[in-house]
């Protein structure tokens, strides 16, 4: 599987403009409450943590992917009946390793992507459960086929939806 | 100082940011309600979400009824004729229903129940999920402006799905019975246990609370019991698919809800409830033998004096259009919906029926230890339609009006 390992200089930084910056993670959000009422499978789906994912790594600024998952996660708690900020802490935490690991290595092929969402789906899910168990008490079960298989499926999908948002990169 | 900063700017704002959430979090944990902060967050969330929400369910379902009224016609006459049959066959049903539900609700009263009623249902669409696994909630079209508050029961004709948890302008949260922080008072409809119907992390429903010792068989169905004071007493909640032995003695009840709660399309909010007494209450209290001998026949008292008077009353009567007619409830002021209400439930809020007029003070009365004998019934008739007649140690009859809140 081809990671490249580069330096700082060898990598490519991208920016993206305001409305995809905005518009990107608020149709996430608005697909991962709509899509599940009508599929329940897509349940298992966390689009917004994709978004996070991939603005991170393309950026390759820490600063730039924790708030931006932070605040990613925080709308996306709104949505749910639960406190703010499970997500919240969690998409902060993925942002900052992503974009801390975009900096060190290449991941703009296919292999690496899967690779890299993959690990960062599983990190998320154990961010979030133990702040869930920790602070807020909130029973939760642990399934690591259930959490492996879920981090898979979003992996595959996120590798799709990183080449359609590819077209929105910009460099600097 | 600078280079120590600018060195490890990264890892700081990091801190900074995850002690801001956690500080935030450990206050909503700590407060019950929404924090003013939270809650602005809230409703910035649902007003950017739901409105495209409502625009995709808008699209979908007009698609949907252009397809299904207009176009997929196919096996509607079949399925016609099978209805009317269905109708002919609940129309018998609802004859013995009816009856059972009068028996029921005479008991009812006169062992002093106080039941509440769905008096006032708001239907509401489904827009949207919480899109997330933990928390199991909806979100419909209705709001504050629709008069929605929290904690209205949410209900579908098939069960319970859940109540409402947040209300915004005009968008409501509601918490479905399978999320892991919901409970509903529950009762077994054979059995008659009485446990808390709780959702679990993975989404199912498991009936808590009842004791390893009692007999629970799969199958039987789960309603509920009003005790949570939300959801009205009755209303299917589900199935018992698996009994099996819990901890601390209790058994672990799953339960199969009996509204698709995957699939929820419409719904029904509701809005009011009525919280009736029955009226018997005010005639104090009355034996099983009190009744038994309101319907003996008895041997009448001397005729009244003025008998002239007597029959000139009952011409009154015969010809008085307010009189009830046998086997009708007496009031003519009651809402038509009233005498004929489908719901064997909704019988109870018919406002005049013939066991209210009968048990109107000093109204066929008998002769027992808790006061004087009320004047003679005329036995040839059914008890139910007889005329009140005046008693002079009680109070004149009063009726109660009608309740305007019908049946929804």
């Amino acid at each position: 599987m081809p990671i490249t390992y580069t330096s700082g200089d060898q990598v490519e930084v991208y920016r993206f403009n305001w409305p995809i910056t905005l518009g990107v993670p608020a149709t996430a959000l608005f697909l991962q409450a709509w899509l599940p009422h009508q599929f329940p499978a897509f349940a298992m789906l966390d689009l917004p943590l994709l978004v996070t994912i991939f603005f991170a790594i393309s950026r390759r600024n820490p600063i730039s992917g924790l708030l931006t998952g932070g605040a990613i996660g925080v709308f996306q708690d709104a949505l749910t009946g639960l406190p703010i900020g499970l997500n919240g802490i969690a998409k902060t935490l993925v942002g900052y390793a992503a974009s801390s690991l975009g900096v060190k290595i290449d991941v703009e092929n296919a292999g690496a992507r899967l690779l890299v969402t993959l690990v960062f789906c599983v990190t998320h899910k154990v961010v979030y459960f133990m702040v869930a168990r920790g602070m807020v008490n909130l029973t939760m079960n642990w399934s690591w086929p259930h959490e492996l298989w879920s981090a898979l499926i979003n992996a595959v999908v996120g590798v799709f939806m990183f080449y359609a948002l590819d077209r929105f990169k910009q460099r600097t | 100082m600078e280079s120590v900063l600018g060195r490890y700017k990264n890892l700081i704002v990091l801190a900074c940011v995850l002690v801001a959430q956690v500080l935030g979090l450990a206050v909503q944990v700590k407060r019950t309600t929404d924090t003013e902060s939270s809650r602005l967050i809230r409703i910035w969330a649902v007003n950017m979400v739901t409105p495209f929400e409502k625009v995709l369910h808008w699209m979908h379902t007009g698609t949907g009824n252009i397809w299904h009224n207009y176009f997929y016609l196919r096996g509607v006459r079949a399925e016609n004729r099978d209805l009317k049959a269905e109708i002919e066959r609940l129309r018998l049903e609802q004859v013995r229903l009816h009856e059972d539900a009068a028996q029921a609700h005479r008991l009812q009263a006169l062992l002093a129940f106080k039941e509440q009623f769905i008096s006032q249902t708001l239907p509401a669409q489904v827009i949207g999920s919480g899109g997330s696994e933990q928390s199991r909630i909806l979100y419909i079209d209705k709001g504050q402006k629709d008069g929605l508050k929290p904690d209205m029961a949410v209900i579908t004709v098939d069960g319970i799905v859940g109540k409402v948890l947040k209300t915004f302008g005009s968008t409501s949260q509601v918490l479905l019975i399978d999320d892991q922080s919901s409970g509903v008072g529950a009762i077994l409809d054979k059995s008659r246990l009485q446990g808390i119907v709780r959702g679990t992390p993975a989404g199912e429903v498991v009936l808590e609370h009842i004791m390893t010792d009692n007999a629970v068989q799969p199958g039987e169905e789960v309603r509920t019991s009003g005790g949570d004071r939300i959801f009205p007493k009755g209303l299917p909640i589900g199935t018992v698919t698996k009994v099996g032995t819990g901890q601390d003695l209790f058994l672990n009840i799953r339960v199969r809800p009996a509204a698709n709660l995957s699939k929820l399309e419409e719904v029904l909010i509701v809005t009011k409830l009525v919280e009736q007494e029955p009226t018997q209450l005010e005639t104090g209290p009355v034996r099983a033998a009190d009744i038994l001998a309101e319907r003996l026949p008895s041997v009448p008292d001397k005729p009244p004096a003025d008998a002239s008077k007597l029959k000139e009353g009952a011409a009154n009567e015969a010809a008085n259009p307010v009189a009830p007619a046998p086997g009708k409830p007496s009031g003519a002021s009651a809402p038509p919906h009233a005498e004929v209400a489908p719901n064997p439930r909704s019988g109870s809020i018919v406002p005049i029926s013939p066991k209210n007029t009968a048990a109107a003070p000093g109204a066929l009365k008998p002769a027992t230890s808790h006061g004087p004998a009320p004047a003679p019934v005329n036995v040839a008739e059914p008890l139910q339609t007889a005329a009140p007649m005046p008693n002079p140690s009680s109070p004149p009859p009063t009726t109660e009006p009608p309740t305007q809140n019908g049946p929804q």
